[in-house]
């Protein structure tokens, strides 16, 4: 076996794999540093101006920030309350 | 104008000191007074890769706690006349190292007209670390084909980006330079080892040297000579290209491709 392997040099090429883990690690570690710090304000301004229009708990709304390939995509859930229902 | 120059890395072992050795070595070497400075409080290796351990009397701590002056701690290097070294202390601990206190020490610096002052950060991203990093100008990455390097590279590079002076004066930001090292181009050809475009495509800064893997490091370090001074090594001749290029030259990169031996090399096993 050994002998096969010498003769046919088939050494696992890793170098690609290196690079492709590097790239999915990094780009997730850059997303909380490169400028993304406004979330928190964003999101109490968000909770202030749903809550001139409806009843909402703060906790019922998160912001966050996800990356997809190239895209960014900035996700905003709020759940809104029950409807009460009118007689 | 004087230029404040950080040689970091994040992860340790990657080739800083050396690197920092022999850049200001070469910068001295084309006629420009120059200051290295270790801020690995409490672990200095500087002073015996530049092979002058043995005259060390005072250091960095004793010249911002005022026990010293600078002029009395920088040494003179033996192989320049416009090259000095100014040592970490070997005893105290890294919070000595307070961020007025290297203010006034770089700034006397420039005061006695150093031109170029390299500052050899220590490994991690501890106090020492931030303030070697500070006041910098620029600064020279430096990256091993790998992992962990590569990873910690760019969480130094965000570092720079938020905790430096220029980055938060939010002027001209810090010059950034990647300097990959322990380069093996064999491995490279074969796949095992990320090659200079896949670290440079990843952390997105110009590069500004490859210096090749090679015995010479270690024969230069076992000497306490900076290994540019290893004439006719690749190595030797990869530093010198690296100071070409930061003051300003273009030229190509060297000993990036793999070189079959010959058969006459393989049969004598020539270097």
């Amino acid at each position: 076996m050994a002998l096969l392997s010498f003769l046919f040099n088939n050494k696992p090429k890793t170098a690609n794999m290196a690079k492709e883990r590097l790239q999915i690690i990094i780009a997730r570690e850059r997303t909380g540093r490169d400028g993304y710090d406004f979330l928190p304000a964003l999101r109490e301004e968000l909770i202030a101006v749903i809550s001139k229009y409806t009843k909402v708990n703060a906790e019922d709304i998160k912001v966050s920030l996800d990356k997809q390939g190239n895209l960014e995509v900035l996700d905003v859930n709020v759940v809104l309350p029950d409807l009460e229902v009118r007689n | 104008m004087a230029r404040i120059i950080v040689v970091t890395s994040g992860k340790g072992g990657v080739g800083k000191t050396t690197s920092s050795a022999s850049f200001a070595s070469g910068l001295a070497m084309r006629g420009h007074k120059t200051a290295v400075l270790d801020f690995d409080v409490g672990l200095r290796n500087l002073d015996l890769i530049m092979g002058c351990e043995r005259r060390v009397v005072y250091d960095l701590v004793n010249v911002i706690s005022g026990e010293a002056t600078l002029n009395q701690a920088l040494i003179k290097d033996k192989h320049c006349d416009n090259l000095f070294i100014l040592p970490a202390s070997q005893t105290r601990d890294k919070d000595a190292l307070t961020e007025d206190g290297v203010e006034k020490v770089l700034n006397d610096l420039i005061k006695m007209d150093f031109e170029y002052i390299v500052c050899d950060s220590p490994a991690g991203i501890e106090r020492g670390a931030v303030m070697a990093l500070t006041f910098a100008d620029e600064a020279i990455v430096v990256t091993n084909p790998e992992v962990s390097s590569v990873r910690d590279s760019d969480r130094i590079l965000g570092i720079i980006q938020a905790k430096s002076k220029r980055a938060q004066a939010g002027g001209e930001p810090v010059k950034e330079h990647l300097l990959i090292t322990r380069y093996s181009p064999k491995r490279v050809e074969a796949g095992e080892m990320l090659s200079h475009t896949d670290v440079q495509e990843i952390l997105r800064i110009p590069l500004i040297g490859v210096i090749p893997e090679s015995e010479a490091v270690l024969h230069a370090s076992n000497q306490g000579n900076p290994a540019i001074h290893m004439k006719g090594s690749d190595v030797s001749d990869a530093y010198g290209d690296v100071v070409s290029r930061f003051l300003g030259q273009d030229i190509p990169l060297r000993f990036i491709n793999y070189e079959k031996p010959g058969l006459l090399q393989r049969i004598f096993g020539g270097k």
